[in-house]
């Protein structure tokens, strides 16, 4: 067997490969396969984001061109169309969708990611990224208002000096109004983490008690967290 | 003390001979040199994907060269373009000469070639017209998947005929093309269909692993084990130190390899108990690659001379002690210690160019210094000098690579688990980004060296003739 062709074909080649897409791929979906998959319509139909509506106060004519009424047959084909260029972009290449339960990452972002957030026509195939160049985004929705993403989307350097994100002129039309492509990329952004039943959540400046020894206890820093504190209260 | 590379014991010119007209050189030159010029693009667009990093993008306007678009380019050329073609160069020469067939059909072979560029080419044009699709190292859009797993169905027929038409022991070669051939057509189908068309969300992610997984691990490692285990040998002209210990590397490959896939997406919410076994067979494979090496280096024993009169070999073995540092490291990275730290930093970007460059591009720019003379007839190559400037350039910048970005990986790492401000973050990686666009121009630029040298050695007719048996060069 171990040095025939068929035991080599049939053994190595087709039952091992085979055993191990039993375990290691059906296995997680049949654990898996009664939660439905919801359609993008579905997903709209759970709220209109806020800043879905600003941008369509914000840019009247163009909207309404592009997506009619901020309704959710409108969020609908705003959110497939953002989550396309997401893709082609290859922007989850630099920007993962997946809050892990380690590593501070719930603090920075918010709440760790969970299987039910990832059954949906959005994430087929899933968008748990690779590689952290950016930020996550699953907790994106709202952070930051359209006109910032419409500034950064053009030229990210406007807005943060030190990014190193690439500019995406071919969003806008000549007008430096986004397209249909840049308007849907927005709402898709301005939504990751809208399904939560609080946002947005704020990356804080506040941590380096724990962070470096000496300058933590110096005062600045403590002023910092005791300001941050007072924002966390505010908040609640 | 007399090495077995000074004694040959067989007239080399006389073994050619025999099984050259098996080998349709022609085909394999071809397959080579495709594979080259797409080399040299991949390389070059990764080499502007790195100047983003530093802000220096040269093409920021111009959309079909946006630079998430031209890093799917640096991957997947590399993938199908440059491995992919220098792969099925190396089978085309090797399998007929172990099997002592020819293939199935040689008009089949050169549709085959053209039916891969096509695929290639389409490729790239999908990718950068924006019509990726989100599977990481296969990003091919869909509409080219079908084709694409046709061609793999044509390349598996028509070189699995000389190998099942053949009767008599099977050389360890034969094992792993054999199994390569199969698990790259499943491997291909499962992650480019079964995500896109039938299993959706977290599940998905489970595939994806896999796919990432198998094409380095059951397309790309079995194809080069088996083309080190031809090449090694008829080299230093001495069989393999062990054969039992060839045994152990094949089946412990294939059986632990393909269950590896979900150590990818370690802490999501795919089930835990699947991510510790796969943490588990991550381990067991490091062992299965011990039994490998130490085969390999106990066959070089003795003859430790051939590591300064073969460049192929050089390169070879270089490659087997970076494949070696990859599957440690592997071994610890896969652990949900070093995981909560390393992910998502460019610590993985170091590990993926030490296993993709440094031991599988390594050890087919070592195929190609071996072949490229054999293949268009001349005594040697037209400058062994370069070829040696070529060899030391790729080596050092690559380890300055791989230092800086796995130094840089864990700087990040613990700046984001200990809060710092996110653009703080990247800003700290600016020198690590800069080191690492300074030593991937290095490496460039050696491949350009070689591409020249290739040139040289197929247009100087002056170096026509019967090949050197026994080359006088030492290299440096």
């Amino acid at each position: 067997m171990f040095e025939s062709k068929s035991g080599i074909l049939l053994v190595g080649g087709l039952g091992f490969f085979a055993f191990a897409f039993i375990v290691m791929g059906a296995l997680p979906w049949t654990i898996y396969k009664d939660q439905p998959e919801e359609t993008v319509l579905q997903l709209a139909e759970k709220g209109l984001p806020f800043d879905f509506i600003d941008l369509a106060e914000r840019f009247p004519d163009k909207f309404r061109e592009y997506f009619g009424d901020a309704d959710y047959e409108g969020l609908a084909e705003a959110l497939q169309i953002g989550h396309d260029v997401y893709v082609a972009e290859a922007c989850w290449h630099c920007h993962s969708q997946f809050v892990r339960p380690v590593a501070s990452e719930d603090q920075r972002w918010g709440p760790v990611a969970h299987s039910r957030e990832y059954n949906n026509a959005l994430q087929r195939p899933v968008l748990f990224g690779t590689r952290r160049v950016g930020p996550d985004l699953s907790r994106e929705a709202g952070r930051r208002s359209n006109d910032w993403h419409v500034a950064h989307f053009n030229r990210p350097t406007s807005v943060v000096p030190t990014s190193v994100m690439p500019r995406y002129p071919w969003l806008f039309d000549e007008n430096r109004v986004p397209n249909k492509r840049g308007m849907g990329l927005i709402t898709y952004v301005q939504w990751l983490g809208s399904w939560l039943d609080e946002y947005p959540y704020f990356e804080e400046p506040s941590p380096p008690a724990a962070y470096g020894s000496e300058k933590s206890k110096s005062e600045k820093s403590e002023k910092d967290v005791a300001e941050a504190n007072h924002a966390d209260e505010e908040r609640a | 003390m007399t090495t077995a590379i000074a004694n040959p014991p067989v007239s080399v010119a006389a073994d050619d001979a025999h099984t050259l007209a098996l080998v349709d050189r022609p085909l394999v030159l071809s397959y080579f040199v495709l594979s080259y010029v797409y080399f040299l693009i991949a390389l070059v667009a990764g080499l502007l994907y790195s100047m983003q990093f530093i802000q220096l993008y040269p093409f920021p306007e111009i959309e079909f060269l946006s630079p998430g678009r031209i890093r799917m380019l640096h991957t997947n050329g590399l993938a199908y373009g440059f491995i992919a073609n220098a792969f099925l160069g190396g089978l085309h020469w090797a399998i007929p000469r172990l099997t002592m067939q020819r293939v199935f059909s040689d008009k089949l072979s050169w549709l085959i070639l053209v039916v891969w560029q096509g695929i290639v080419l389409a490729t790239v044009f999908g990718l950068l017209t924006g019509q990726a699709q989100a599977l990481e190292w296969g990003e091919t859009p869909i509409w080219i998947d079908p084709v694409a797993v046709l061609g793999l169905f044509l390349v598996g027929f028509n070189l699995m005929t000389p190998v099942i038409r053949f009767s008599g022991p099977m050389y360890v070669s034969l094992w792993y093309f054999i199994a390569a051939l199969v698990w790259t057509l499943l491997t291909y189908t499962m992650g480019n269909f079964f995500t896109e068309y039938w299993i959706g969300g977290t599940a998905s992610g489970a595939i994806i692993g896999l796919f990432i997984h198998d094409l380095v691990g059951l397309f790309v490692t079995p194809i080069g084990w088996g083309l080190m285990y031809y090449f090694v040998p008829i080299i230093l002209r001495k069989p393999i130190w062990s054969h039992g210990l060839s045994l152990v590397g094949f089946w412990g490959l294939a059986f632990f390899y393909p269950l590896n896939g979900i150590h990818h997406f370690l802490y999501t919410p795919i089930p835990m108990f699947l991510q510790h076994g796969a943490i588990v067979a991550t381990i067991a494979v490091e062992f299965v690659v011990t039994t490998v090496i130490v085969n390999f280096f106990m066959t070089l024993r003795g003859s430790g001379d051939a590591l300064r009169r073969s460049l192929p070999i050089r390169w070879f073995y270089v490659g087997m002690v970076l494949y070696f540092v990859t599957c440690l490291q592997c071994a610890f990275q896969t652990t949900l210690t070093f995981q909560r730290i390393i992910h998502f930093s460019d610590w993985v970007v170091a590990h993926a160019h030490m296993v993709m460059f440094g031991v599988f591009g390594f050890w087919i720019l070592g195929m190609m210094v071996y072949l490229i003379p054999r293949l268009v007839g001349t005594r040697g190559w037209w400058s062994d000098t370069l070829n040696s400037w070529h060899f030391w350039l790729s080596v050092i910048s690559l380890v300055i690579m791989i230092i800086d970005l796995t130094l840089g990986g864990l700087v990040q790492g613990f700046q984001w688990k200990n809060l710092v401000l996110w653009e703080e973050t990247v800003r700290s990686m600016v020198p690590f980004w800069l080191t690492r666009t300074f030593s991937g121009a290095a490496i460039t630029i050696a491949q350009f060296l070689f591409a020249f040298n290739i040139y040289m050695t197929v247009t100087d007719r002056s170096l026509r003739g019967p090949i050197d048996a026994e080359p006088s060069y030492t290299y440096g």
